[in-house]
């Protein structure tokens, strides 16, 4: 259903979204890989195991400029985009008493600001094409709110916002765009905090375990292949929040 | 040749065969355009002839986009 498609995923150089992206190519789409800093030798290699094309460019969403140009090489080298999923982000945790400026600053330019770029350039050629799936990540901090991230969950609950307004605007054209909530998943992010914290964590989680990157992907495949779904904010997070 | 430009960009977007627009043709009512086809116009206009339209609410006919394009480029 969708061999052939292109998709992009941002911040893909590991955790959630490298297991995003390899779940689109899976699936046959080819894959336009997004990421910051430094990007693993396998990850490409194993994209390519499916057969499919892999993209890798370098470069900060937080940066207009830089999406603009994303988007405008995804049209060259694949003409369409057909899901854009949005899922760089970062933390900077900190109690809100000593938060800094920057430290707000920064988590709102990537997870949110980063994910109004790319969709305010993606948004012209998924119009042009009338079809597009755009899933963008979000938290269940951003709807429960979080000792210690004033920042992300701002940013997250922003992206919940920002994902209603796009679903709203584009669904005249057939465009749909929803939101992934993920409770807790095992990945770097998590990996830095305490182990009393972990542990306090699954005693909330009604699944009782932590959600696995291929959780979030799994969600992220269905709404790309779900085109009467918009505006939605699918919750992963092993029933945390209901 | 801004007008032959700016008429193909309307026409693809909207649809419309290029002979139904004219320098006066009103792109939202004659052409049964909505916001999204305006703004993609514009947006396409601005690309072709890197202009920057800052108030997209002055263009209504084919015309105002002619007239802003010629007096805006370079």
């Amino acid at each position: 259903m969708l061999e052939g498609k292109t998709a992009l995923v941002t911040g893909a150089a590991k955790g959630i979204g490298k297991a995003v992206a390899v779940a689109f190519a899976k699936e046959g789409c080819n894959i336009v890989l997004n990421y910051h800093s430094s990007l693993p030798d396998n990850v490409i290699k194993e994209i390519e195991g499916f057969d499919v094309k892999c993209m890798p460019v370098k470069g900060d969403v937080a940066d207009f400029n830089f999406a603009a140009g994303l988007i405008k090489d995804v049209k060259n080298e694949f003409k369409t985009l057909d899901i854009l999923v949005n899922n760089a982000g970062i933390t900077r945790d900190m109690l809100l008493m000593r938060m800094s400026e920057e430290q707000f600053d920064s988590v709102i330019d990537t997870n949110l600001k980063g994910a109004f770029n790319m969709i305010r350039h993606a948004s012209s050629l998924m119009l042009k094409q009338r079809s597009g799936s755009i899933i963008n990540m979000a938290s269940v901090v951003g709807i429960t709110g979080n000792v210690g991230q004033a920042n992300y969950a701002a940013s997250k609950a922003g992206i919940i916002g920002l994902t209603k307004s796009v679903a709203k605007e584009l669904a005249a054209r057939g465009i749909t765009c929803n939101a992934i909530a993920p409770g807790f998943v095992e990945t770097d992010m998590t990996d830095v905090l305490a182990e009393d914290t972990k542990k306090a964590m699954l005693d909330v989680i009604p699944l009782k375990r932590y959600g696995q990157v291929k959780d979030i992907a799994d969600a992220a495949v269905f709404l790309a292949k779900s085109s009467y779904i918009t505006g939605q904010v699918l919750n992963v997070d092993g029933g945390m929040v209901m | 040749m801004v007008f032959e430009k700016i008429r193909e960009i309307i026409a693809e977007q909207t649809g419309k065969d290029e002979s139904e627009i004219t320098l006066d043709t009103n792109v939202k009512e004659d052409l049964d355009a909505d916001s999204l086809d305006l703004f993609q116009i514009i947006n396409d206009i601005e690309d072709e002839f890197e202009v920057s339209i800052e108030d997209p609410e002055a263009i209504v006919t084919v015309k105002d986009a002619v007239d802003f394009v010629e007096s805006h480029k370079n």
